[in-house]
């Protein structure tokens, strides 16, 4: 417990107020963060692994009795720290609209159709290298009330444990080429280039199934640990 | 091979967004099942059962019924589920963690027991806490926050209460209710109250 995970990789991350995004307003703090030094509480992490998913939780399009409409896709990737190893038994969860840009969710209002053969949800554990896989459809972009004529672009929402409480990760996986993204305000709420570019998963031709489906690749970077010692914090 | 690069640095975060119950926190509304719920207890646990209890508000003191909420702590003997805490946990199905949605009044509950003390970076004892992670529709980035006791002499020498200033601390102090194993905390997002949350 000498190593601590360095502060200055959360630049990565959007500021909390984004105005361009209208809910942050009311829900950014006003008063700045307040520094502390990491203790064990926030070195360690809970550790979930394979009893938390059953089998099959990892693919999307057999929940139900049917398939779901729409393109059927992989996605899948590493989890890796900032240090490039990567990061076994890390518990993955997803969420996202079905085909038609509609999630299942009751609040939902979009006038588009429900595909009772999608859920939306799915949870995997990454093996020994890190190495996680979906098999799931292709969401649609949806328009939402943020300002007029407001479409989110497609996106997978990510949720990722890491390995410890300070590595804990929620984000959106993008695809690549989205015509919407000079458009997004969430999206373009991480101020740096090269980081929103991290959210954009890649076409994998590789990894592509013949006559099955197409694949997407998303490699998942969280907080790594390194070699300064904590009193230097 | 890309794995071999090292990344130019860390995944960006977003926000968790109005939709996550479905996925996160369905609780018998929806075709799929919680991971997690909002309780840590287990058949072994030892310790003093505690319920920690309040609401989350936004900027204008309006609840906030779509935040989710984390909890990550140590066992009642200081302990963490977690192989990187050499020490011996002797609740060996004690898990430490739980996660809750707010209702539509903000309202959010943890059951839990109450954690025993965890040595800061110096090895002196911190005051029992649980750390808190806010996540929330209009939140880009996950806020970190901690949870005391009222009760708890040792709040005093903290070494994380004691450098949040003295008049925010209250912000971070669940108050026991009379005469029962009941505490609450309110977290206000933003404001002249505004929940104190951390650096980390
Ligand atoms: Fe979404």
């Amino acid at each position: 417990m000498t190593f601590i995970y360095p502060v200055d990789s959360n630049k990565a991350h959007p500021l909390p107020l984004s105005p361009e995004y209208k809910s942050s307003i009311k829900r950014a703090p006003n008063k700045p963060l307040i520094p502390m030094r990491h203790t064990l509480s926030e070195l360690t992490g809970p550790v979930y692994g394979h009893e938390t998913v059953r089998e099959g939780d990892s693919d999307l399009t057999t929940q139900h009795t049917g398939e779901p409409i729409g393109e059927r896709i992989i996605v899948h990737g590493h989890v890796r720290d900032e240090d490039g190893r990567g990061v076994p038994n890390s518990l993955v969860e997803i969420w996202q609209a079905n085909s038609c840009g509609r999630y299942v969710h009751v609040r939902d209002q979009h006038p588009a159709p429900l595909d009772p053969n999608f859920t939306g949800a799915g949870r995997t554990v990454s093996d020994a290298a890190g190495y996680y896989r979906f098999v799931t459809i292709k969401p649609g972009a949806y328009p939402w009330g943020n300002h007029h004529n407001a479409w989110r672009p497609a996106h997978i929402h990510l949720s990722v444990f890491g390995h410890s409480f300070v590595t804990r990760l929620v984000t959106q996986m993008y695809f690549p080429n989205d015509p919407l993204f000079p458009f997004d305000p969430i999206f373009n709420s991480v101020p740096d280039e090269k980081a929103r570019a991290r959210m954009v998963s890649s076409f994998d031709l590789e990894n592509t199934q013949p006559e099955w489906a197409l694949c997407y690749r998303f490699d998942i970077v969280l907080r790594g640990k390194n070699a300064t010692p904590m009193e230097n914090h | 091979m890309q794995d071999s690069l090292k990344p130019n640095g860390i995944t960006p975060s977003q926000t968790v967004g109005p939709f996550f119950k479905y996925g996160l926190t369905p609780n018998g509304e929806y075709a799929w099942n919680d991971a997690f719920t909002n309780s840590t207890l287990t058949p072994d646990v030892t310790g003093d059962r505690v319920r920690i209890e309040g609401r989350v508000f936004d900027g204008d003191g309006v609840a906030v019924p779509d935040v989710m909420l984390e909890i990550w702590q140590a066992d009642a003997q200081g302990r963490f589920a977690d192989p990187q805490d050499k020490r011996a946990l002797p609740n060996a199905s004690f898990r430490g963690f739980a996660r809750c949605g707010t209702d539509k009044d903000g309202h959010y509950s943890f059951d839990t027991i109450k954690p025993g003390a965890v040595p800061d970076p110096d090895g002196k004892p911190q005051a029992p806490h649980i750390v808190l992670a806010v996540f929330g529709r209009g939140m880009l980035r996950h806020l970190y926050t901690r949870i005391y006791f009222s009760d708890e002499a040792g709040n005093a020498a903290d070494p994380v209460l004691a450098v949040v200033p003295a008049d925010r601390r209250a912000t971070l102090i669940a108050t026991r209710e009379a005469g029962k194993a009941v505490y609450r905390l309110d977290l206000r997002l933003q404001g002249d109250d505004e929940t104190v949350f951390f650096d980390v």
